[in-house]
């Protein structure tokens, strides 16, 4: 009895010294959790600088955030000229189109105001503003909700402030869809390679661009801002397709020596859904 | 021991049908895969030995820095460039899946899943 008794006084004399440690450890535990959130993306153990975001609000990204400046009264004035940008894009890079909503695939669309700019008050606004098409796509978000979901980190923020998805690694678990507030991403429900009876690809206008892959079923896919064709020094095929319009502008929003940068400081511009925290790199002078 | 003719008729039997594949094959040649090289071009951007060993290495490599590190310098190998990429790259020597690649795929049953997405230059006409 005697030995039993001491072997219960040992043992809680040892809970006690070791449950002592476990408020400190406790403490430890939350700051890296703090640390990890605020570092936003990018792998340390890959060495990855995360190029622009961070977590939080407020704080100004640095390092070079490509962006895009959407004039939407030079649609406007130039009719047609949205849908020669989305052709251009979705030609470009093989987009599928089967002709019906529930399989979209879209890189950048165009939807009314009303729709895309939910979070701005539409009482007593413009009625014309409305019949306007308002180009929508992924705003390469400096502090990209849809990277921090990916589990496999197919969708990554590079070093130049690009949200890119690395189709390779994508598993289709479609996190990343759930995170993105402005729907940007699109899955692939059915082969994009699926081809018409006479052997075309169901792709925009039949178009195929042999420098491009496709995608496969079960991933999804994005605006990627075009990197195979900045680094070529070419403008992503969208803007290259408003021409001499300058419906839109293109470039560093970080670089205060910039043409996007002079645009933005001139102008007054909005983005979408502002209070989501996102940070968009896309802005809309309305 | 009972039935001893039977147990051995049996036994001959058995190592026959275990043996079946050796002898059946013997003195017939087996295909050995022959990709076909292209006519014009003698160098790579490895040595043959090391691109038949690994080149799904390279192209593993190659696909981390175009894609995910924004790196898409050209190798320059003695004096020529070749671009990092599969589709504009290597097919551009090796225009055909069949005689090429799919040679050594076919026969060691592997089956990437490379052409699910990237376009063999015959494809897109
Ligand atoms: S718009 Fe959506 S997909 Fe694009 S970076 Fe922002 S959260 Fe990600
Ligand atoms: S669907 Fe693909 S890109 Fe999106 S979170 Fe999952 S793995 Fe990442």
């Amino acid at each position: 009895m005697d030995v039993k008794r001491r072997k219960f006084l040992k043992i809680a004399g040892l809970s006690a010294v070791a449950g002592l440690g476990v408020p400190s450890a406790f403490t430890n535990l939350l700051q890296g959790e703090a640390l990890a959130s605020s570092s936003g993306q990018g792998n340390p153990a890959e060495g990855h600088k995360p190029a622009g975001g961070h977590g939080g609000h407020g704080e100004e990204s640095t390092g070079t955030q490509y962006g895009m400046v959407i004039d939407i009264k030079k649609f406007a004035e130039h009719q047609g000229l949205a849908d020669r940008c989305i052709n251009a894009c979705h030609t470009e890079h093989n987009v599928p189109d089967f002709g019906n909503p529930k399989d979209e695939i879209k890189w950048i669309w165009t939807d009314d105001y009303a729709h895309g700019f939910t979070e701005h008050s539409q009482y007593k606004r413009n009625a014309g503003l409305n019949e306007l098409p308002v180009l929508l796509t992924c705003n390469h978000c400096a502090n990209p909700p849809c990277v921090r979901a990916c589990p496999t980190q197919a969708t990554f923020k590079n070093e130049v402030g690009v949200v890119v998805m690395d189709f390779h690694r994508c598993i289709g678990c479609r996190f990343c869809m759930a995170a993105c507030p402005y729907g940007a991403r699109s899955f692939n429900w059915r082969n994009p390679r699926e081809k018409y009876a006479n052997g075309n690809y169901k792709f925009y206008k039949n178009g195929v661009n042999p420098n491009y892959p496709t995608r496969m079923r079960g991933v999804v896919e994005k605006c990627n801002f075009c990197p195979e064709r900045l680094a070529v020094g070419k403008l992503p095929a969208c803007v290259e397709a408003t021409g001499e319009t300058k419906a839109m502008v293109f470039g560093n929003v970080n670089d205060p020596n910039s043409e996007i940068a002079k645009v933005l400081n001139s102008n007054f511009t909005i983005q979408r859904k502002p209070a989501a925290g996102t940070k968009p790199s896309v802005f809309y002078i309305i | 021991m009972y039935d001893q003719g039977k147990v051995v008729t049996g036994l001959a039997i058995f190592v026959i049908i275990l043996t079946f594949p050796v002898w059946y094959n013997l003195g017939a040649t087996q295909h050995v895969p022959k990709p076909e090289l292209p006519k014009d071009v003698k160098k790579c951007v490895e040595t043959s030995a090391f691109m038949r060993t690994s080149h799904m290495v390279l192209l593993n490599q190659w696909r981390d820095e175009v894609v995910r590190d924004e790196n898409r310098k050209l190798v320059e190998v003695d004096g020529i460039q070749y671009t990092k990429s599969l589709q504009l790259g290597c097919m551009k020597c090796h225009p055909d899946r069949k005689k090429f690649c799919d040679e050594c795929h076919t026969y060691t049953a592997v089956d990437p899943f490379c052409w699910d997405c990237h376009f063999q230059p015959k494809e897109t006409k």
